[in-house]
């Protein structure tokens, strides 16, 4: 459904160039939600903005829903009527909402349609449906000033459905907001993908919003995509930052001769009793560090950080045991393994 | 002189304020708006970027604007006689008034369109909207409160340039003041001349700081806004926050 390839951005500011966007190429599936994470400055902002133009790239094409936007935007820096239109058909929601402080909550709504064309009985009949799906109806003469956060975030998502887009793309639609009213946002979110079949590019600095929502996460750093794929086959990925980050279990060595295993279970794995199946068949005493079962993208995903007795040269036999009943193992602290990804915002 | 003398000497002088202020109010706000609202958009990084434009606009208001207004009318009179058929009277005051009123009142729009988000023109640009849907869905909607006090602070600068347009017969308070009252040492006239000025500016102040303070509170906007000078005993707003949080 969105497909960039090569997609370069190049900022020049007083003789400077800044490479906030590196080839990045992604590919988003019709239906799915997507979602894009990575710290502040890693280019994630740039890349959502060149989906729809908004920030034109220095190299590179964008393909959404089959039209290659990159051809429509012509040379100069004004967006002509076919990138417009095509604008038009992808919504859009923003971290600081942008809701028009002087027009009420419907007329907000109603705003796409004007820019549209709509007649007035038309725009209003579809703003207040949109109103009633995000479950807003009651506030349509409100102004914006008069809602909390998460309301303000609902009338920006009912207003960037107005024009029946196919496409949603989400700039940390949730970022401003608390928790609590986070979940909301992004059940709601979660819910317009599955009622419209609605594909959603999301891009945040919040891994529990991947977690959530999402069917496939990318993983960005300095412009570029380390890591992407859905969330299965991240989580199937030895090594792989992104399921790290997604399903952390803690605990650490309890000595210097100790080798840490992390074993992730899905699907029919999960349910085998392996653990004492190890134990019984090597005669070692296992301890187990930390676990956890969650659901990561709707799929029911387990993990334990077990300790075996001895170095890693020393347990090659066990943990081979492991791999061969299916599991995924990863050695914590193996010169192999990358540290443990942590993203956070306001570290700069 | 005596209160029946001064009654219509007075009502005449009203009028004719009125009517020159009205006149170059209304030109200045249709020639300053487009002008300050170009100022932004041709600015690097805006809409309709386009430097050079920016600087020759800029320039140009510039120059208008340091210019000392009865220089100002007597550079123009060539131009006020093309236009109005003579450079003595009221209309002939209008041209004038109105020139040196564009490029004040437009730096004052730029600074009040300045402040609206940015945020938003990215908001209409992402629904498809063109660079005039921006102007007329976002920039001037979202501005209004602060036009409204810039026009405010145009209007009360024209009554003290219309004194000035007196030299050139325009007539007025101002003109009335300074004839009677300074060189005919009226000094009772002077001070109702000044009194009535001083009461018309008040209300015109208030009548734009209320139209602003009303538009600022239904947008519910924080910040800076322009303050009424009236004590109340309830704020309306506060109910209105309350009641949303």
């Amino acid at each position: 459904m969105i497909t960039t390839s090569g997609l370069t951005k190049v900022y020049s500011s007083r003789g400077r160039e800044i490479t906030a966007l590196d080839g990045v190429d992604l590919h988003v599936r019709e239906g799915e939600v997507y979602g894009v994470i990575g710290q502040s400055g890693a280019g994630k902002s740039s890349l959502i903005r060149c989906v729809n133009l908004l920030e034109r790239p220095t190299a590179g094409t964008v393909t959404v829903a089959g039209q290659d936007l990159t051809a429509l935007a012509g040379r100069g820096p004004r967006a002509g009527r076919e990138l417009r239109r095509a604008r038009s058909r992808i919504g859009m929601v923003f971290q600081h909402f942008n809701l028009l402080s002087s027009r009420t909550v419907q007329d907000n709504v109603e705003l796409p349609l004007e820019i549209l064309g709509k007649s007035g009985k038309e725009r209003s009949r579809k703003a207040l449906e949109l109103l009633d799906l995000v479950g807003l109806a009651d506030k349509s003469r409100a102004y914006p000033a008069q809602l909390s956060g998460g309301q303000k975030q609902r009338v920006g998502i009912a207003r960037a459905l107005a024009g029946d887009p196919k496409v949603l793309l989400s700039d940390e639609a949730t970022s401003a907001l608390d928790p609590e009213t986070t979940r909301s946002i992004l059940q709601l979110l979660r819910d317009l993908n599955r009622q419209l079949g609605l594909t959603v590019l999301l891009i945040t600095h919040e891994m529990d919003v991947v977690k959530s929502i999402c069917d496939s996460a990318a993983l960005m750093e300095k412009g570029r995509v380390v890591e992407s794929g859905t969330v299965s086959e991240l989580l199937a990925t030895p090594g792989s930052e992104l399921a790290a980050a997604l399903f952390p279990v803690g605990g650490d060595a309890s000595g210097e001769d100790r080798t840490v295993v992390d074993v992730t279970f899905h699907g029919e794995s999960a349910t085998r009793p392996v653990v004492s199946q190890l134990a019984r068949t090597y005669n070692i005493d296992i301890s187990i560090l930390g676990a956890a079962i969650d659901t990561v993208g709707g799929l029911q995903v387990g993990r334990m950080r077990i300790e075996l007795p001895g170095r890693y040269e020393d347990n090659v036999v066990p943990i081979g045991f492991l791999r061969e009943q299916g599991l995924q193992i990863d050695i914590v602290g193996r010169p192999t393994d990358r540290q443990p990804l942590l993203v956070k915002e306001g570290t700069k | 002189m005596n209160w029946s003398e001064m009654r219509p000497l007075l009502s005449e002088a009203c009028w004719d304020t009125l009517y020159m202020v009205g006149w170059s109010t209304f030109i200045a706000v249709v020639g300053g708006l487009p002008l300050g609202i170009l100022l932004v958009l041709t600015d690097r990084g805006g809409m309709l970027q386009n430097v050079v434009a920016n600087k020759v606009i800029g320039q140009v208001v510039n120059i208008t604007r340091s210019m000392p207004f009865i220089i100002l009318m007597v550079a123009l009179m060539g131009f006020t006689r093309w236009v109005t058929g003579t450079t003595i009277g009221r209309e002939a005051a209008i041209v004038p008034l109105a020139i040196g009123a564009i490029p004040f009142f437009a730096r004052l729009v730029e600074t009040a369109v300045r402040e609206v988000d940015d945020g938003l023109v990215e908001a209409v640009q992402s629904m498809g909207g063109n660079t005039w849907t921006v102007v007329r869905k976002v920039l001037v909607p979202e501005s209004l409160p602060s036009l409204i006090s810039s026009t405010t602070t145009t209007v009360v600068a024209l009554i003290g340039y219309t004194a000035m347009a007196g030299t050139v017969g325009a007539g007025g308070l101002g003109d009335i003041a300074i004839r009677y009252g300074y060189q005919r040492f009226d000094t009772q006239l002077m001070w109702i001349t000044v009194g009535i000025l001083a009461v018309v500016i008040s209300a015109i102040q208030f009548a734009g700081d209320f139209a602003a303070r009303a538009l600022h509170r239904r947008a519910g906007r924080s910040g800076p806004g322009p303050k009424l000078r009236l004590p109340r005993a309830k704020e309306p707003a506060a109910a209105d926050v309350s009641k949303a949080a």
